[in-house]
């Protein structure tokens, strides 16, 4: 039985006022369910610890194999950071497709974290000038320079501003997270982002069981439930291990970059300081920590 | 202590006998509404099976015709200010009488709006998440919609207080002018003032959406309000004159219809300067207006509604603008149909839906809202319906002393 079917059920029983029977068993446990879980951040380390060992066995029982669920936790001295050199993007979307497999993703309605922008080189940086649905024979088209976009980690992250349950918020290494079992898919940060970042679970989402990526983190690639929010997370279960991103490894151009901004001598603070950097809509003030370069 | 029970037993028993009761135009009335909130619950069961994929909301557009509706809803509540004021602050009898329907109509609007909410948001079964002391947790100050939730909460509990007691006290038979009453009363002004302000804010606040991100947005959503709920108000007080004994002075209808005229012209102003900054400037961001009334790259499904919104509200604000007009019941009626669809078209969907369209990153998705979301909405329209009659069924033999401590309703 999925995720949000279990979760239903359980509404539907708390609506028709059928707590009692639920808690003399006919509606299972509830206090281990979506319904009374806590918020992540107000769990003690021990609860946790019990929940992950529950999700590993619920996601086992689902998929068929075994899969683990971690909650790593940031890093001490690291903020992470991004850069992409659009000179050597080709648009060729190995990243977009890298992110599904890596984190997850709904393949029923194509949920995409990533969403490459083919760009006219004569108008430069143009929302209003942007084609994400290119599909040409061979990229890069020419005339055309593309812009991949996903969720830019912003310092003052206006989804986070926005969220009226702190469903969201931007852990200690910089990255912005979001709690799928404690957001209401009010879809507030959806309307405050400014970089069209977030995806919402319109229906269950579908992974199937032979492509399920195994190594997941509760705030990030773990299985989303029906009527939640997502959205990149440098993916998480990678990045607090010390390895890249999907999207970095798979880039056949080398173009995108990630690492950790306080290091003085890491690959970030190499291309800050030596390279022509811009980032996205820079007058909302938003501050992202990710950057583009020309390399 | 008895006759405490005693008053409230006879006050409940009796106003569930007056709702039990009534004609067949009642009835069938009642049967109508039913009718639309059964299948608006058939409708909704299949959005909790299914996920919102039901409506035609996606990610380009991920608010639409429900949070379009609750906009829109916000300022028919909040438009039992332009009753209050005359009522209580210049005591003028006319609208003194009336006031209650006001307030009932205010009532059963936020009533709506809450639902609005809850069928948009994608995990309905916690809402609790926003009740803090019950685990949940708001996120103040920096969310509005969590100063929303506050606000709208708070006016639709002021509201049925101040209604409530105004009533009970009828039914006692005393004067209701007790201090706690009179603040209430006074402090549902600046409260109505806020639940659109906060409303607007929600909008303007953001960033991300520069059609909204306007200063403007606020003014322009008070003065639309204060067209729209009268504009129901009036006809619903009228088909009230028309089929009970209710009784409502003519300069109370008057004086409601010139406030509209002010606040359509206020309205169109406010709009007609949106307008001017935004084409005359020619930024990029003119882009939402032109979706909006001329449509981008052949995307064009919401221009008639919006040339029909503008054109409604400028014909009705010629017409307002004529005492002789105003004040014949044919041409005020026509007037206030004009009125409630030109700022229901313009708040609801030509507020939401160019506001997000095209989407941050310049992509056109045109959204039309799907055959589940509109009954789905029709449902929550006709609970309001409902619980209006209802109210004003009970009201209406309390308030023209057919039914009080000493007397049965009239049934």
């Amino acid at each position: 039985m999925s995720h949000a079917t279990t979760s239903r059920r359980d509404f539907l029983c708390v609506v028709a006022g059928c707590t009692a029977a639920a808690v003399s068993g006919s509606c299972g446990d509830l206090t281990h369910t979506d319904f009374f879980r806590k918020r992540f951040r107000e769990m003690g380390k021990e609860e946790l610890a019990q929940l992950l060992v529950e999700l590993d066995a619920h996601n086992k029982k689902r998929f068929g194999k075994d899969v683990h669920v971690g909650a790593e936790d940031a890093m001490p001295d690291v903020e992470f950071g991004y850069a992409l050199d659009i000179n050597l993007c080709t648009g060729c979307r190995r990243c977009v497709h890298g992110c599904v497999d890596e984190n997850n993703q709904d393949r029923d309605m194509e949920i995409q974290w990533i969403r490459v922008l083919e760009m006219e080189k004569e108008h430069g940086v143009n929302f209003h000038h942007a084609d994400p649905y290119y599909d040409h024979e061979t990229v890069p088209h020419e005339g055309k320079f593309y812009l991949p976009v996903a969720c830019q980690q912003c310092r003052d992250a206006p989804c986070v501003k926005s969220c009226p349950v702190e469903a969201t918020w931007q852990e200690d290494d910089g990255i912005v997270v979001v709690d799928y079992d404690w957001c209401i898919g009010c879809r507030c940060c959806m309307a405050s982002c400014p970089y069209g970042a977030r995806r919402f679970n319109w229906k269950e989402p579908e992974i199937p069981a032979d492509e399920v990526n195994t190594d997941m983190h509760y705030l990030g690639n773990r299985p989303r439930p029906n009527g939640v929010v997502e959205k990149c997370t440098f993916c998480i279960q990678r990045a607090r291990k010390g390895q890249y991103p999907k999207c970095v490894e798979v880039c056949p151009v080398g173009a995108r970059k990630f690492g950790n901004l306080l290091d003085p001598n890491g690959e970030l603070r190499y291309v800050l300081e030596n390279k022509q950097v811009f980032i996205l809509k820079s007058e909302l003030s938003t501050r992202p920590r990710f950057y583009y370069y020309y390399g | 202590m008895k006759s405490t029970v005693r008053l409230y037993t006879s006050f409940a028993f009796g106003s569930l006998r007056i709702i039990t009761s009534g004609n067949r135009y009642y009835w069938g009335w009642m049967l109508v509404l039913l009718t639309f909130i059964g299948f608006g619950a058939a409708a909704y069961i299949s959005q909790l099976q299914d996920g919102l994929i039901t409506t035609s909301m996606r990610d380009q557009v991920s608010w639409g015709f429900y949070i379009g509706n609750f906009t829109f809803l916000v300022g028919v509540a909040e438009a039992a200010v332009t009753l209050v004021i005359p009522a209580y602050f210049y005591n003028w009898r006319p609208i003194k009488e009336i006031v209650a329907y006001g307030i009932l109509l205010a009532v059963a609007a936020i009533i709506c709006c809450t639902l609005f909410v809850m069928v948009d948001i994608g995990r309905p079964e916690r809402f609790w998440h926003l009740l803090p002391g019950f685990g949940g947790r708001l996120n103040l100050p920096s969310s509005l919609l969590a100063w929303d939730v506050i606000a709208l909460n708070g006016y639709v509990l002021l509201n049925f207080g101040i209604v409530t007691y105004l009533l009970f006290t009828m039914f006692r038979k005393a004067e209701p002018n007790n201090r706690l009453f009179m603040f209430m009363v006074w402090f549902s002004i600046p409260a109505a003032i806020a639940i659109h302000m906060v409303t607007a804010f929600l909008y303007s606040g953001l960033i991300a959406r520069p059609y909204w991100n306007t200063a403007i947005l606020a003014p322009r959503f008070i003065a639309s309000a204060f067209c729209a709920g009268p504009a129901i108000l009036l006809v619903a007080l009228q088909l009230l004159r028309r089929f009970t004994s209710f009784h409502i002075r003519r300069e109370a209808i008057w004086k409601i219809a010139e406030l509209m005229a002010y606040f359509m012209g206020i309205n169109l102003f406010l709009l007609s300067a949106e307008i001017f900054q935004e084409y005359y400037g020619g930024k990029d961001h003119v882009v939402h207006l032109h979706y909006m009334f001329s449509g981008v790259d052949g995307h064009t499904a919401i221009v008639p509604w919006m040339w029909t919104a503008v054109i409604c509200s400028v014909l009705a604000f010629g017409m307002f603008l004529s005492r002789r007009l105003r004040e014949n019941p044919y041409t005020l009626n026509i007037g206030c149909a004009l009125i409630f669809l030109g700022v229901y078209l313009e708040k609801s969907m030509g507020m939401v839906i160019p506001g997000m369209t095209p989407d941050p990153l310049g992509e056109i998705f045109e959204y039309v809202p799907s055959w589940n979301e509109i009954i789905i909405s029709i449902g929550i329209l006709a609970i309001g319906a409902m619980l209006f009659t209802l109210m004003v069924k009970i009201a209406n033999q309390i308030l023209h002393g057919q039914f009080n401590v000493d007397q049965k309703p009239m049934v």
